[in-house]
């Protein structure tokens, strides 16, 4: 555990640095900052609606592009950015001839880039709220006063996190084994496109593709769907989640044998 | 021993690179691995860091099974494997404290390392923009952190110039003279080895020649004296006569074997005095290629 722990550190010192720890935080930034200024600027559009019509269309903004085509391509980002940094240095050697288990530096590389992935969709429900009080200050005419979506939109992007559990462990697999950049992203974006295909298309087995998981969790949220509710029930643990939860421990696992087995070169 | 393997080999698919392997690397030894590029020592060196899985034998670390006891047994070794392996998005300093934080050692000792591996000036700068030489001796601060009792060493002196070279050379004689330490290093240059090693292992195509005291391998690889003359053929005749043996004779250069300096003096005054212009003369050591067959003959 104490190598875990420290391998877990490590991690966080090393990508300090990089791409893809800023990534997931001003990934969040700028989408919301978006939000914020559409509102802003075209403030009159939105004088009308009521406060959960205001918040939720607020809250659409990065809904929309994070649960379509940029949550996929920030997880296959994620999981080639935090084995990119080994390859790139041609550290696995050194990695893996340190006295920690094999297990540790594996589990805690993982359990990293979900925590990228965390760090980033927390941020999201955290720039949502933060900038939708800010609006209210700046326009009081917007309704947002009037409303709390905290706990929904909590909800929504728990519910994203963990459908995107599938993408990021077959993607961190395929980014430890390969030192190239392409052959990664291209099976998965390749895979994306399929996936949102599937998904938009309405394929009734969209949710067994972990590609899929991120859109079909946004249309599978509503608990409700039969018109406007007066409170809005968020359906969280669907079977498309299960599937995405369940692949990713399935492919961790087999991932840990791979790499017990594999030489390091 | 700190370090015994029994009969270690390993293939690549149907190549086999290692055959056979016995090591026996006593404590407190620098023990120099001698071989060509690609004769298998990197691969040997994996295989001692459980990097690679081995296919055939069996390796002892400090008398322990490597494979049941190898978080142990990686906890006292220091390694540098092939080119230094550097975040080059990171200063030199931040490297050191990475690694220091991986293996439980206090930050104090990250400027200990980078003072004797005199990196404290460049300590703030990128690693990504060290020299090649300034890159090897972050390479080596990073093997020593953990103040290992074994450190296994692959080409170290690689793109170091003759003052760095130096510098490694003394300090790890003063590493296992003075700490106890134990030394593995590979190098395909016999000259370098011959300087600093206590015990040698000489390995070709996977299999190791040769293995002992530095003092056997110096019977086997005995230099030789150069000499550049005018004249090849008087001197070679000259200096038969006066019973030297004539061990190579070119165009415009012979070989003598070197017993001493009083006796390089001796062959050079005897040239002059008998008319012959010497050019050039000093002592060379055999390569690694003459030194295979020095040992294949002597088997």
């Amino acid at each position: 555990m104490k190598g875990f722990i420290l391998s877990f550190r490590s991690e966080f010192y090393k990508s300090r640095k990089t791409a893809g720890f800023w990534g997931a935080i001003i990934l969040p930034f700028l989408i919301s900052l978006l939000a914020l200024s559409i509102f802003y600027f075209k403030s009159e559009k939105f004088v009308a609606m009521s406060g959960m019509l205001l918040w939720l269309q607020f809250a659409l903004v990065s809904l929309g592009v994070m649960g379509t085509l940029l949550l996929p391509i920030y997880t296959i980002f994620i999981a080639y950015s935090v084995n990119n940094v080994e390859h790139k240095a041609d550290t696995w050697k050194t990695l893996f001839s340190l006295p920690i288990s094999r297990w540790s530096v594996y589990g805690a590389k993982f359990a990293y880039a979900v925590f990228l992935v965390l760090l980033c969709l927390s941020l999201f429900v955290l720039f949502t709220i933060g900038f939708g009080n800010l609006l209210s200050l700046l326009k009081p005419e917007l309704k947002f006063n009037t409303y709390h979506l905290e706990w929904v939109l909590t909800q929504v992007y728990f519910k994203l996190f963990l459908s995107s559990l599938g993408i990021l462990s077959i993607q961190f697999l395929m980014s430890l084994l390969w030192s190239d950049f392409l052959k990664p992203m291209g099976i998965g974006f390749i895979l994306t496109i399929v996936g949102i295909t599937a998904a938009s298309k309405g394929w009734e087995y969209a949710y067994t593709l972990p590609y899929a998981h991120p859109m079909v969790a946004l249309s599978s949220m509503f608990k409700n769907k039969r018109g406007p509710a007066q409170d809005i029930a968020i359906d969280v643990f669907t079977k498309d989640v299960f599937v995405a939860v369940a692949v990713s421990v399935v492919v961790f696992i087999a991932g840990y044998f791979i790499v017990q087995r594999k030489s390091v070169k | 021993m700190v370090i015994r393997t029994e009969g270690l080999s390993y293939s690549f698919g149907s190549q086999q690179v290692v055959k056979s392997l016995s090591l026996q690397v006593p404590e407190g030894s620098i023990y120099g691995f001698l071989g060509p590029n690609g004769a298998g020592k990197t691969t040997t060196i994996k295989m001692l860091l459980n990097l690679l899985k081995t296919d055939e034998g069996s390796i002892f670390v400090f008398e322990k099974e490597l494979q049941t006891n190898r978080i142990a047994i990686l906890s006292e070794i220091g390694s540098l494997i092939e080119q230094p392996a550097i975040y080059a998005h990171m200063s030199g300093r931040e490297n050191l404290l990475n690694r220091a934080m991986l293996l439980g050692v206090d930050d104090a000792r990250v400027d200990e390392m980078l003072a004797l591996v005199k990196l404290s000036n460049a300590a703030g700068k990128k690693a990504g923009q060290y020299s090649l030489g300034m890159k090897q001796r972050l390479g080596i601060a990073l093997a020593l952190l953990s103040n290992p009792k074994l450190l296994i060493l692959d080409e170290p002196t690689n793109g170091l110039d003759p003052n760095g070279i130096i510098e490694i050379r003394e300090l790890l004689v003063r590493l296992t003279r003075d700490h106890k330490k134990t030394v593995f290093i590979s190098s395909h240059l016999l000259g370098e080895i011959e300087k600093m090693a206590t015990h040698v292992g000489i390995i070709n195509n996977g299999e190791l020649l040769f293995q002992g005291d530095i003092k056997d391998l110096e019977a086997i690889s005995q230099p030789m004296i150069y000499i550049e003359t005018d004249n090849v053929v008087d001197a070679a005749n000259l200096l038969q006569r006066n019973r030297y043996e004539v061990a190579n004779v070119n165009n415009d250069s012979l070989t003598v074997p070197y017993i001493s300096k009083q006796q390089m003096g001796t062959v050079n005054g005897l040239l002059n005095q008998n008319g012959i212009t010497v050019f050039a003369i000093n002592k060379q050591h055999k390569d690694l290629e003459n030194l295979f067959l020095s040992i294949t003959k002597s088997n």
